[in-house]
């Protein structure tokens, strides 16, 4: 059968299950539509959380950012997971006992402040929409790629199916479409790791494999691939090399973690959970099911690396390389794509791999005209996984759905933080309080419609800055939400005015220190000053300025603590209540 | 009177037990994965080096392990102090 007729079937029976899923979990009720009535079962909510989580960027681009720098990017590894014990330990709980809706209404009602409410609105408007950008492009390229559809009718088909499931179903419908979502991105990813594990190691667990020996060389993965690295011209893999500094490397993982915290889509899913017991629960389900993707990309980037390097020069890298005609057909097939091209420099039809800037011993030799694998795109570690471990078709066909789930998950996760910030903070609880639920339900359907038309015109006519957005969105998490949340619930005293200012000067600061040096809103040669190490103040990365900025916050809001009076007894009161876990109940309306 | 101290402690004990957490947190990630790998260098894993290992599954696992001790400690305290849910 042609591959694309597979790759049809596939993607086609996942979004009739996706669809059939949201015509059965239809939202009667805002806490339906809001929280899945708080009815949600910890372990599936970990599985859901998961998807929420895992972006289509997460599926296709993790191993390959991983593989491609090696030990220095473990910081994504470490960042994204560790944010998780924050939310188990920190925050999760207390929220679910506050049992509100969203992330704003805990900050309105904790601090008594419409103003705050507001704020909140906004950092959270700001950092969803652009997260949603990427997940909506990432749609419509995974479209585009598998099934040879144009990007925008790609985009148009994923907003529609979107659309059914988080329109009509809301909370409830996007929970158990993110479990069925989980369990075809995570089968789609782990199959071909085990089988290129298999075959590079003997062992069925690329978590093992990662760490044994490599069976051609005899040598452990990890060593052979320093050595076959270092002999092309390249850095070692597993060592600490410029630009990353150990420094940064903590402060770009700490912003990570406070920002995957502090992200209002993540913190909502544990809102769906009936008690408080489930929410910490919960929060460690969500991380094995995250972890089990994880754990594997590593492992197959640095896998899927040493097997292309190999497959080039198949007599070890100190020997003449494969020539062009000799190539193996994957990639023949991926060339089309674009993502990998060659370029016969030499014009003697071998393929020269090797880094040009810093050319080994045998290039200079040899007199080689530069590195001729020109083009050597990160995704083509897990999108050409299947052909290279020799596997059948309908494994292509899973990725194909694996990775469209992976971007519809996450994109429905922030499609219902966009709508519940709107339907219910800013018209429920602060302009229109007068609307009846029923009319607040239809609103909250009619801002999901609005928020999926304008991610999909995003998705199509990405800003310039697309690419950066998620440094932003990170920073401003971690900036802004992370430590008025957390005051909330661990200081007593904490008030209104040093919420509010708390959370300007942590927004403030770090979207003017990312502005400073990637430009006003990203535009190119609008940065004030270059970005460069020596550059950065203290020499912290824009990148990693998330950490930085919610100290600022946490500072700022003590110090206007001090000059004005403490929270009044009542919201004390409620803190303690938020505290201990009795008397969480059901579904709470207002 | 006798409530609000027990609440007190309840929390108190929340509080110490997030900090030990938050310490081994700190620890296996900032520390052992990056700070401490130089001193972590001569204990191989693998055709690497522990450090390397925490970086990319060790922290992660330390993490998995942390919370649902957390969460069964939580559970065990809650019961203690009578403040579960019913």
């Amino acid at each position: 059968m042609d591959q694309f007729v597979i790759n049809l079937i596939f993607v086609g029976a996942s979004f009739a299950l996706y669809i059939g899923i949201a015509i059965w979990a239809r939202a009667g009720s805002t806490s339906d539509f809001y929280a899945a009535s708080r009815g949600v079962n910890p372990i599936v909510n970990g599985a859901a959380t998961a998807a929420d989580w895992m972006s289509a960027a997460s599926f296709i681009s993790m191993a390959g950012l991983i593989a491609f720098v090696g030990y220095g990017n473990s910081t994504f590894l470490m960042g994204w997971t560790g944010g998780y014990v924050l939310l188990a330990l920190l925050l999760a709980p207390y929220l679910r006992k506050f049992g509100r809706f969203t992330v704003p209404d805990f900050i309105g009602d904790r601090f008594y402040s419409k103003t705050a409410r507001i704020v909140a609105v906004i950092s959270l408007l700001v950092m969803s929409i652009t997260y949603v950008i990427g997940q909506m492009t990432g749609a419509g390229v995974a479209f585009s790629r598998f099934l040879e559809v144009d990007n925008l009718t790609g985009l148009i088909i994923a907003a529609a199916v979107v659309f059914a499931y988080a329109v009509l179903g809301g909370m409830k419908g996007i929970t158990y479409t993110q479990l069925a979502q989980y369990c075809v991105l995570i089968t789609a990813y782990t199959i071909p790791a085990v089988f290129i594990s298999l075959q590079l190691t003997g062992n069925p667990l690329p978590q093992l494999g990662l760490f044994s020996t490599h069976t051609d060389s005899g040598l452990p993965l990890l060593q052979k691939l320093d050595e076959v690295l270092v002999e092309l011209g390249f850095h070692d893999y597993t060592g600490l090399h410029e630009p990353q500094t150990t420094f940064n490397m903590v402060l770009f993982t700490l912003s990570l973690m406070i920002g995957t915290a502090g992200l209002p889509h993540v913190i909502i899913r544990f809102f769906t959970v009936p008690k408080v017991a489930d929410a910490r629960k919960s929060a460690g389900w969500a991380l094995v099911f995250i972890a089990l993707l994880y754990t594997v990309a590593p492992a197959v980037g640095a896998m899927a690396r040493l097997n292309i390097i190999t497959t080039i020069y198949p007599d070890g890298t100190q020997n003449q390389p494969i020539t062009y005609d000799e190539r193996p057909d994957w990639m023949h097939t991926w060339e089309r794509t674009g993502l990998l091209r060659f370029e016969d420099k030499a014009n003697d039809g071998l393929i020269r791999y090797y880094n040009e800037a810093n050319p080994p011993q045998m290039a200079i030799d040899g007199g080689w005209q530069g590195n001729e694998l020109v083009t050597f795109n990160q995704d083509i570690l897990v999108l050409a996984n299947p052909e290279i471990a020799q596997l059948p078709g309908w494994v292509i066909g899973l990725i194909a759905a694996g990775g469209l789930a992976a971007a519809l998950s996450t994109a429905a996760g922030l499609l219902l933080a966009i709508s519940s910030a709107i339907s219910h903070d800013l018209l429920k609880r602060t302009f229109a309080p007068g609307i009846s639920e029923k009319q607040e339900l239809l609103y909250a359907r009619i801002s999901m419609a609005f928020a999926i038309v304008l991610a999909t015109y995003l998705g199509a006519n990405p800003p310039g800055f697309a690419a950066q957005v998620v440094a932003l969105a990170f920073g401003l998490a971690a900036s802004s939400l992370f430590p008025a949340i957390m005051m909330g619930i661990f200081s007593k005293t904490m008030n209104a005015a040093g919420a509010i200012v708390g959370m300007i000067v942590g927004l403030g600061s770090t979207v003017i220190y990312i502005f400073l040096y990637l430009g006003i809103f990203f535009i190119p040669g609008t940065n004030l000053l270059p970005n460069t190490q020596d550059a950065w103040i203290m020499g912290i990365s824009p990148l990693s300025f998330g950490a930085v900025g919610a100290v600022l916050n946490f500072a700022a809001a003590y110090i206007t603590l001090k000059m004005t009076k403490p929270a009044p007894e009542e919201i004390q009161e409620l803190v303690e209540s938020i505290r201990v876990p009795k008397g969480a109940g059901g579904a709470v309306d207002h | 009177m006798s409530e609000k101290k027990s609440t007190d402690d309840y929390w108190k004990a929340n509080i110490r037990i997030i900090t030990i957490c938050m310490v081994i947190w700190a620890l296996v990630s900032f520390g052992f994965a990056i700070i401490l790998r130089p001193l972590l260098a001569g204990i191989p894993v693998g055709g690497t080096d522990l450090g390397f290992w925490f970086a990319q599954q060790g922290s992660i696992l330390t993490f998995i392990v942390l919370i649902f001790y957390y969460t069964w400690y939580m559970n065990r305290l809650d019961r203690e102090f009578g403040v579960e849910e019913e």
